[in-house]
């Protein structure tokens, strides 16, 4: 997104313009300044893992360790106790079991909502159809209207079609949004009308012109998409809480709450420590190996 | 922006965005449609019938105090969380922007961060400051400081507010650093000769030259404040103690799923539908001021 400002000659590239710089200038920090600037940022650095490091110092130890604080910050030697503990039987269902429903859950958000925009916007790019401005502006308002806020109705409509403890419950109320399909409709206008044009003149269908031309230009796309909307899935809270009762049912990210003993018992705290250290390595994986596609989405789907 | 270049036919069209359409249909407009109707009505004890009282459920709303408390609680919330993840992650990324070689790995290492849900970084939150294991709770006690989250208001207040901007510094950090590479260096360079320091260069030229950035994130984190955070609250203070940290998002689910309260609860959805479109209209506004920027 980065803004082109009206300063200096054209938009400055955020990648290309140090590359090309003179050898340090005058504003470049060397010497004690430059270890001053490391110093913050590796702070910053662990200031921000402190949490996370702290849970995963939490999944290696026994209970009692932490029953009495204060708690070791080194890890102990119970790592793979605790994880196969979580993994196989958890507190209420096993933590595998969870992770498989949200990878369903994640997967199945991204792809759904990947090809109806895709074929939406197709559609609304490359066609004159009637109604066409009223669909455009029916999609238009579905943007940005979070689940969060329509729960109790939306709730009502799921239950009715008997989609409590489904997939599909977890999965059809989150995809419709129109952050995608504006996205590809973005980028759709950018193809140049000669493709277009071209395969028009050959005779090609407009099917044919979609699969071999439109859909592996928009492969970086769908990628970056991707990578932003497994997040999004993986991460929902309360719409699996609402509608999954069975634990069975439960995703990861909200099965973690139920994990916590109701009333005065001590909870299960290494245990609870290793599901959170699962529940975020997904996640974390996709977002770090794919840190470029990642960034990239963000930017556009803010956009 | 229209194609110069279409395709013929109308039954191909409508079969592609029909899927589309029908989704949006059915888990959205729907809903959205009886979120509305239903704000009109009470409904009986027994949920047989329906008594049409007009705007009452919302007369009623914005006559309860604890529906207002709840609005000035979010107003509060949101602006915290707002200034928590942003203060850090421009401070952070001045500093990562300083760098000529190695930003590329702290933006790696501030990332991670925001792959961690907002309900997964409330339990970690809770377990640094839970009152009877928490470390960091421990270690305040030993100073001296009596830490208790469960009773105190402002302290649970504190912590949602920290757990919540937690992970959105990540996000503003990557937003922030952008926009720092993009300040074209000429003109720092230009301040420099004239003697300007660098924390002077910063308050006058950059932080104005990057100003469409921090307005979009904070309209951003304020959508976000307003509607993700419910994970968060939901795990580490269920709203509490006595409805200190419950924010709007939170009344609603409160009221209608475990109050069973529908009217109030629709009429809510409803006042919070006016507020997402209000910040959709700010942030679009601002969106095309960007691209003309």
């Amino acid at each position: 997104m980065t803004a082109t400002h009206d300063i200096g000659p054209g938009p400055a590239q955020p990648s290309g313009r140090r590359a090309a710089e003179p050898p340090p200038g005058m504003v470049e920090r060397r010497g004690a300044s430059l270890w001053l600037t490391h110093a913050l940022l590796i702070l910053g650095v662990l200031v921000v893992f402190f949490p996370i490091w702290l849970a995963f110092v939490a999944s290696t130890v026994t209970q009692p360790e932490i029953a009495r604080p204060p708690m070791p910050l080194w890890p102990g030697d119970r790592f793979f106790e605790n994880y196969r503990e979580a993994l196989l039987s958890g507190v209420n269902v096993p933590v595998a079991t969870m992770l498989l429903n949200s990878l369903v859950m994640a997967i199945g958000i991204a792809v759904g909502k990947i090809v109806i925009s895709l074929l939406s916007a197709f559609a609304i790019v490359y066609f004159r159809f009637p109604g066409r401005t009223f669909f455009f502006w029916t999609i238009f308002l579905t943007l940005m209207l979070p689940v969060e806020v329509r729960i109790v109705p939306t709730y009502e409509v799921v239950a009715g079609f008997g989609m409590l403890n489904s997939y599909s419950g977890l999965i059809f109320p989150l995809i419709a949004s129109a952050t995608a399909t504006f996205l590809f409709r973005q980028f759709f206008l950018t193809i140049p009308d000669e493709l277009a044009e071209a395969a028009r003149v050959d005779g090609a269908k407009p099917m044919r012109f979609f699969w071999d031309i439109v859909l592996p230009m928009s492969r970086t796309n769908i990628a970056a998409l991707f990578v932003i909307l497994f997040i999004y899935g993986w991460n929902q809270y309360l719409w699996p809480l609402l509608i999954t009762t069975d634990p069975s049912m439960n995703t990861i990210v909200m099965g973690i709450k139920q994990m916590f003993p109701s009333g005065d018992d001590i909870a299960e705290w290494p245990v609870i420590m290793a599901t959170s250290i699962l529940a975020m390595i997904p996640p974390v994986i996709v977002v770090v190996s794919m840190q470029k596609l990642f960034i990239r989405g963000l930017v556009d789907s803010e956009k | 922006m229209e194609k110069r270049v279409t395709f013929k036919g109308w039954m191909l069209p409508l079969l592609l965005v029909a899927p589309q359409v029908v989704i949006s249909a059915v888990f959205f407009f729907y809903p959205a449609g009886q979120a509305i109707w239903q704000s009109l009505f009470i409904p009986d004890p027994f949920g047989l019938s329906m008594e049409y009282v007009g705007l009452g459920n919302f007369e009623y709303l914005f006559g309860n105090r604890y529906y207002l408390a709840s609005f000035v609680t979010t107003a509060l919330f949101s602006t915290l969380v707002t200034l928590t993840s942003m203060i850090p992650a421009l401070f952070l990324a001045v500093m990562a922007d300083r760098l000529i070689k190695g930003a590329g790995t702290y933006r790696t290492l501030l990332i991670w961060p925001y792959a961690v849900a907002p309900a997964v970084a409330g339990v970690l939150w809770l377990f640094m400051f839970n009152t009877r294991v928490g470390v960091v709770a421990w270690y305040l006690g030993r100073l001296g400081y009596d830490w208790n989250h469960v009773l105190n208001e402002t302290e649970a207040m504190g912590l949602v507010v920290v757990a919540s901007s937690w992970g959105r510094i990540s996000y503003n950090f990557l937003f922030f650093f952008a926009a720092l590479q993009a300040v074209p260096k000429s003109v720092i360079e230009a301040a420099a000769i004239d003697g300007a320091h660098f924390w002077r260069r910063f308050f006058t030229i950059v932080l104005p030259l990057i100003s469409p950035t921090t307005f979009f994130l904070l309209v951003v984190n304020v959508v976000y404040a307003f509607f993700e955070t419910f994970g968060v609250i939901h795990t580490i203070t269920s709203g509490g103690p006595q409805q200190a940290t419950t924010i709007l998002v939170y009344k609603v689910y409160a009221d209608g799923f475990v109050g069973q309260d529908l009217g109030s609860s629709a009429a809510q959805s409803v006042v919070l539908l006016v507020v997402v479109g209000l910040l959709t209209v700010l942030q679009f506004r601002f969106v095309e001021r960007r691209v003309h920027y």
